[in-house]
């Protein structure tokens, strides 16, 4: 699993890492990290419902 | 055995969504009023009304999906009576669907100040992306001034971004300050400030006597309780909603104010609803709620979908609990992003965490007693979303401060 990050579009609103805080992180600079761009497969639920709540549809898992 | 669905929305679509994630393989059919897929809502009084994003950006999210879920979609298809026992439904063409369960996902429709002020050419109110185009149109036509009725969110974010399109703008309140029935007065007042240093002219604590027109039928101004008058070529109207519960008549449902629904979504057996329409006891605050947000919108379709397959004694469903959410939700004006997730009082302590209201760039919490009820930020998204995770565990309010130790 791959976690794909648009930051032309993501505005560190942060909701991503409080589903999955293990792969998203934003900052004190405001800015999102990815922690992990392959996550483990247990994580892949998560990830899942982080990029369907990102108000920007920034996030892509791919597999 | 089917699911309908009613609404194909935010809510809607996520319960939905959700039904087939849980292994739900009958049918569901998924019935909307609107003939379009309905928008992503949020960007029509931002991105989209300036301009910044073409309008294909307000696609909701879930069009690209949708073919994947193998849902018998009905547009242009409005529900019009619900029967409950047996469950049935009727769609205004008249036909008739037996389902097994139901899902209430009709959400709500902005409210006017009055018939004939709504016909009123230049007056406006923002729901859907015709709206948008509609004021965006107006706007880029006419140089007059606009009036924004209601500072309530919708209402102040259209304020904040006519005023950088470079209009002349008034903002008017009959409350004391804005956002009242969601946000604490401090807050308010720091947004009537954001909004009188932009340059709007913010008018709080005078109500509104009417619309007025000109003799072209287009609108002429706003007439105010005390007797003055705000000229304006534009007219925007927020003053907020009304849930889509007229179909719902006769149904034996509760429809006071929204669906009235028990701590799990549950409306009526077999009967769940979410998201704007849907008014529901939340047991982490102790009190009964119908929240009109986004983020909501999505996580009360996925509990009630759960939910009502286990009402519906679907294999491997389970029991499932009460839905005792921490309520998030974001408003961008100007460069500003507000993000508060939780619902606080108004007679709440507010104590400020990180930075100062001063520099434009804070986080505070709110308390009362022992609890922490909400976390509230500007330009703050780290510590607003650090601050739910922990009132997700719980409102103890040691547990939230000693983040900001
Ligand atoms: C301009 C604007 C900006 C916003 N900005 C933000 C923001 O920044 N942050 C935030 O958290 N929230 C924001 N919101 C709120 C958020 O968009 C809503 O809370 C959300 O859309 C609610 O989703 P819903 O599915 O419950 O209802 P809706 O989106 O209202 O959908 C209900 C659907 O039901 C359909 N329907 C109605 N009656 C019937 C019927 N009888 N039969 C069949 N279908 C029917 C309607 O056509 C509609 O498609 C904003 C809303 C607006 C309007
Ligand atoms: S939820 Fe989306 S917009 Fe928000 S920080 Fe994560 S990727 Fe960016």
């Amino acid at each position: 699993m791959k976690i794909i990050v648009d930051y032309d579009l993501c505005e560190s609103n942060a909701i991503c890492m409080g589903i999955a805080p293990e792969v998203f992180e934003v900052r004190d600079d405001d800015l999102l990290y990815i922690l992990q761009e392959n996550p483990p497969e247990e994580l892949r639920e998560r990830c899942e419902e982080a990029a369907r709540r990102c108000p920007k549809q920034a996030i892509t898992v791919e597999d | 055995m089917s699911v309908l669905v009613a609404g194909a929305s935010l809510a809607g679509l996520s319960a939905a969504e959700t039904l087939r994630k849980s292994g739900y393989e009958s049918e569901i059919v998924v019935v909307d009023r609107s003939t379009t897929l309905p928008v992503d809502r949020p960007p029509l009084s931002k991105q989209i009304l300036s301009g910044e994003w073409a309008l294909e950006r307000a696609v909701s999210h879930s069009h690209g999906k949708l073919d994947n879920w193998g849902l018998d979609l009905r547009l242009g298809s409005a529900a019009s009576r619900l029967e409950l026992d047996p469950l049935r439904v009727t769609l205004e063409d008249g036909s008739v669907l037996e389902p097994e369960g139901v899902v209430i996902a009709t959400g709500s429709r902005p409210r006017h100040i009055s018939d004939s002020a709504s016909r009123l050419q230049g007056v406006h109110v923002l729901r859907d992306l015709a709206h948008t185009t509609a004021l965006r149109s107006d706007l880029e036509s006419s140089s007059g001034p606009v009036a924004v009725v209601g500072a309530g969110f919708i209402g102040a974010e259209v304020a904040a971004t006519c005023r950088s399109l470079g209009h002349e703008v008034t903002m008017i309140e009959a409350a004391a300050t804005p956002l009242v029935r969601v946000l604490p007065a401090p807050i308010g007042q720091y947004i009537a400030g954001l909004h009188r240093e932009s340059g709007v002219d913010v008018r709080l604590g005078v109500g509104v006597a009417d619309i007025v027109a000109g003799p072209d039928g287009h609108v002429r101004g706003v007439a105010m309780a005390d007797g003055s008058m705000i000229e304006a070529t534009i007219v925007v109207v927020g003053i907020g909603v009304q849930p889509n519960v007229e179909w719902l008549e006769g149904s034996g449902l509760d429809i006071a104010n929204g669906v009235t629904c028990d701590a799990r979504c549950v409306a009526s057996p077999r009967v769940v609803a979410a998201g704007d329409v849907a008014s529901w006891h939340n047991p982490r605050y102790d009190r009964r709620m119908r929240v009109e947000q986004w983020e909501h919108a999505i996580g009360q379709g996925e509990h009630a979908a759960v939910v009502l397959l286990s009402e519906m004694g679907f294999a491997g469903s389970g029991e499932v609990g009460a839905f005792d959410s921490v309520p998030w939700f974001w408003s961008d004006q100007y460069d500003r992003k507000i993000q508060m997730a939780g619902i606080p009082d108004a007679s709440d302590e507010m104590v400020v965490v990180e930075g100062s209201i001063e520099e434009g760039r804070f986080a505070v919490l709110f308390r009362r007693g022992e609890r922490c009820s909400a976390v509230l930020g500007v330009n703050r998204p780290r510590h607003v979303m650090q601050a739910r995770m922990r009132l997700e565990q719980s409102l103890d309010w040691d547990g939230v401060i000693s983040l900001f130790d």
